[in-house]
C-alpha cells in the first residue's frame, strides 16, 4: 500500500520545470510592435490635448490679410483661404475627431458583447432574431448604411453617435457569440454550472473574460475604421459641422486649392493616415499579448 | 433590409415633409406634401403600400426630380457596376502577388514592408487616397482626366482607372493581411513539402501548389469585404465627379430626397446580396469540394 503510494509520488514529483509566461506588463514591454504603436498613440494624445498651449492660434480665428499662405515662422504650417492656422486647425481638428471616434465605439462594444455572450450562452429564440438582425445590417455596405443613417437621422456628431449605435454592434455581437459558443464547451465552464453556480455567475466570471480579450483586440481597428468614417463624413459636408475644425472638411477645402495650394488638402489627410498607423501597431501589438499560448 | 430601408424614413425627428419644404412653408403645403408621401396612414398600412409598391418594382417618386426613383437609378446603375468591376479587378491584381511575397519571405524584410503598406493602407482615408492621385497623374502628369466619365467605351474604361484604383484599396490592406496567413498555411501543409521534395521548380510549386489553394480563400474573403468596396465607391464617385449611383445618393442628400436616398440604399444593397452570391458560385467551383445545396 504505502509503496503504492510512495510510487505515485515519485511519478509526480520530477515536476516539469514549467515556465511561466511572462507578466502582461513585460511581454507588452518586449513587444516592438505594441511599444511603437502605445509611443506613437501617446504622442497623438498629448499633441491634440496640449491643442490650446501648442497650437498658437484659434482654429476659428480668421486672418483675412495672410490666406494661402504657405509654412512660415508665423504659421508653421500656413494658412487657408480665410487666413485660419493650419497647424492649430489639425490639432483641434485632430481632437474633435478623435473624442468622437472613441466614443462612438463605446456603446457599440458594451451592447454588442453583452448581447452576444447572452445570445451565444442561451441560444434559442433570441439568439435566431438576434443574428437575423446582424445579417441584414452586414449585407448593407458600410459607407452607405452610415450616410443614409447619419441623413436621416441628422448631419453631425450626434448623427454619427446614433449610426454608430444603430450599426455597428453587430460586428462584436458576431464575435463575442461565437467566443461563447466555443467557452460553453469547455471543460471548467461544465465544471462550474455542474459546481451549481447561477448561470448569470457563470456568464459573467467565467465566460465573459474570455470572450471580451477579442472585442477589446477588436476596438482598436474599429476606432480606426469609424475615424475614418468621421472624416469622410466631415469631408461629404454630413460629419462635424463648420466652422469647427475637421480633418474631414479641412481636404474638402484643401481640394478647391489643389492647383495651387496642395498642402492644404494632404496636411489633413497624414494626420489621418499617421493617426491610423499608430491605433492599428496598437491593435496588432495588443492581439499578441493577448493571445493565449 | 426592405423593413430597413421602410424605417429609415421613420429615424427623421419631426415631420419628414416640414423638412422638405422647410420651416416657413404654408401648413397646407406640409399636409399636400405628407399625403403624397403616404404619411397620412397608419404605419403598418404604410409599410403595406410600401411593400406592395416594391413588388412592383416601384421605389417611389423623387420630390425633388418629379419622377420616378426607379427611372433615375437604372441610367446610373451601369457606371457604379463598372466601377466595382474594375475595383475587385485591381484588388485582386495587387492583392495576390504582394500576399505571396511577403507570405513566402516570412519575417524578412520584404515581409515587413508589405506589413508595413498594408498597415498604411489600413489608416488611409480612400478619399485623400483619390485626391492625392489627382494632384499626382493627373494634374502634373496628365495620364488621367481629373474627373469625369467620358464618352466612348475606351474614355469610359480609362477614367474608371484611378478611381478603381481608390476602390480597391479600400479592402486591398484586408485581404493582404488575411490571404498572407491563408499562404502561409498552405506553404507549410504536406504536399508543398512533398512537391519539393519532388525536385519541382519552386516557381512551379508557388504557382501551382500554393497559389491554386490559396484561391479559393481569396474568392470567399472578397465575399465577404466586398460591401464594403462597393460602400466605398459612394465617396470615390464624388471626388472623380463620376455620375453614378453615389452621386445620386449624395446630391439627393442635398436637397432632402427622402424617397431617392431610401431607394438607392436598398438598391445597393440588392446590389450586395447578388454579388455575394455570385462569389458562392464561384467558389463552388473553383473547389470541388465544396457543393451547393
Amino acid at each position: 500500500m504505502s509503496a503504492a503510494i510512495t510510487a505515485s509520488v515519485a511519478l509526480i514529483e520530477p515536476e516539469p520545470e514549467v515556465a511561466r509566461r511572462p507578466s502582461f506588463k513585460s511581454r507588452a514591454l518586449h513587444n516592438r510592435t505594441f511599444m511603437a504603436g502605445a509611443v506613437m498613440t501617446t504622442t497623438i494624445v498629448a499633441l491634440v490635448l496640449l491643442a490650446p498651449v501648442i497650437g498658437r492660434y484659434s482654429p476659428v480665428g480668421q486672418d483675412l490679410l495672410h490666406t494661402l499662405s504657405g509654412p512660415s515662422a508665423l504659421h508653421w504650417l500656413g494658412t487657408d483661404e480665410l487666413g485660419r492656422d493650419t497647424w492649430s486647425r489639425l490639432l483641434y481638428g485632430g481632437r474633435t475627431d478623435l473624442q468622437v471616434g472613441v466614443l462612438a465605439v463605446v456603446f457599440p462594444f458594451c451592447f454588442g458583447v453583452f448581447i452576444g455572450t447572452v445570445c451565444g450562452y442561451l441560444g434559442g429564440r433570441l439568439d435566431s432574431i438576434v443574428m437575423r438582425v446582424v445579417d441584414v445590417v452586414l449585407a448593407f455596405p458600410f459607407y452607405v448604411l452610415i450616410i443614409a443613417l447619419v441623413f436621416f437621422v441628422g448631419v453631425g456628431t450626434h448623427g454619427i453617435y446614433i449610426a454608430f449605435a444603430l450599426t455597428d454592434w453587430v460586428v462584436y455581437a458576431r464575435m463575442a457569440r461565437s467566443g461563447t459558443m466555443v467557452a460553453r464547451t469547455l471543460d471548467w465552464v461544465a465544471a462550474a454550472e455542474g459546481g451549481g453556480l447561477s448561470r448569470a455567475r457563470v456568464l459573467w466570471r467565467h465566460i465573459l473574460p474570455n470572450t471580451v480579450t477579442q472585442a477589446i483586440v477588436y476596438s482598436m481597428s474599429d476606432i480606426v475604421i469609424v475615424i475614418l468614417a468621421v472624416v469622410t463624413l466631415g469631408y461629404l459636408g454630413l460629419g462635424i459641422q463648420p466652422p469647427a475644425p475637421d480633418w474631414g472638411s479641412m481636404i474638402t477645402d484643401g481640394q478647391n486649392f489643389l492647383q495651387s495650394d496642395q498642402w492644404m488638402a494632404i496636411m489633413p489627410g497624414l494626420a489621418v493616415v499617421f493617426t491610423g498607423i499608430s491605433l492599428s501597431l496598437l491593435g496588432d501589438g495588443l492581439a499578441d499579448i493577448l493571445r493565449p499560448e | 433590409m426592405v423593413v430597413v430601408t421602410f424605417l429609415l424614413l421613420r429615424l427623421i425627428p419631426g415631420d419628414p415633409a416640414r423638412m422638405v419644404l422647410g420651416p416657413h412653408a404654408p401648413a397646407s403645403a406640409v399636409a399636400a406634401l405628407r399625403r403624397q408621401l403616404g404619411l397620412n396612414l397608419p404605419i403598418w398600412r404604410q409599410f403595406w403600400a410600401y411593400l406592395y409598391a416594391l413588388a412592383h418594382g416601384n421605389l417611389g417618386a423623387s420630390i425633388y426630380y418629379k419622377a420616378p426613383v426607379a427611372s433615375l437609378i437604372a441610367p446610373r446603375l451601369a457606371l457604379t457596376g463598372s466601377l466595382v468591376l474594375v475595383a475587385t479587378f485591381f484588388a485582386i491584381v495587387i492583392t495576390v502577388p504582394l500576399a505571396a511575397f511577403a507570405a513566402t519571405r516570412q519575417d524578412r524584410p520584404g515581409d515587413h514592408a508589405v506589413r508595413l503598406f498594408s498597415l498604411m493602407g489600413l489608416g488611409m482615408p480612400k478619399f485623400w487616397l483619390g485626391i492625392i492621385m489627382i494632384i499626382f497623374f493627373s494634374l502634373d502628369l496628365h495620364w488621367f482626366p481629373v474627373g469625369g466619365y467620358g464618352t466612348t467605351f475606351w474614355q469610359h474604361l480609362h477614367s474608371l482607372i484611378l478611381p478603381g484604383l481608390c476602390a480597391a484599396f479600400a479592402i486591398v490592406p484586408v485581404l493582404i493581411r488575411s490571404l498572407r496567413v491563408g499562404m502561409l498555411e498552405v506553404l507549410g501543409a504536406d504536399y508543398v513539402a512533398t512537391a519539393r521534395a519532388k525536385g519541382l521548380r519552386s516557381s512551379r510549386v508557388t504557382f501551382v501548389h500554393v497559389a491554386r489553394n490559396a484561391l479559393v480563400p481569396t474568392v470567399t474573403l472578397l465575399g465577404i469585404n466586398i460591401a464594403y468596396l462597393i460602400g466605398g465607391t459612394v465617396v470615390i464617385e464624388r471626388v472623380f465627379s463620376l455620375s453614378g449611383l453615389g452621386d445620386l445618393m449624395l446630391s439627393s442628400i442635398g436637397v432632402n430626397d427622402f424617397p431617392v436616398v431610401q431607394g438607392v440604399t436598398l438598391v445597393y444593397a440588392l446590389g450586395v446580396i447578388v454579388v455575394i452570391l455570385i462569389t458562392d458560385l464561384v467558389t463552388a467551383r473553383l473547389d470541388p469540394r465544396i457543393r451547393i445545396k
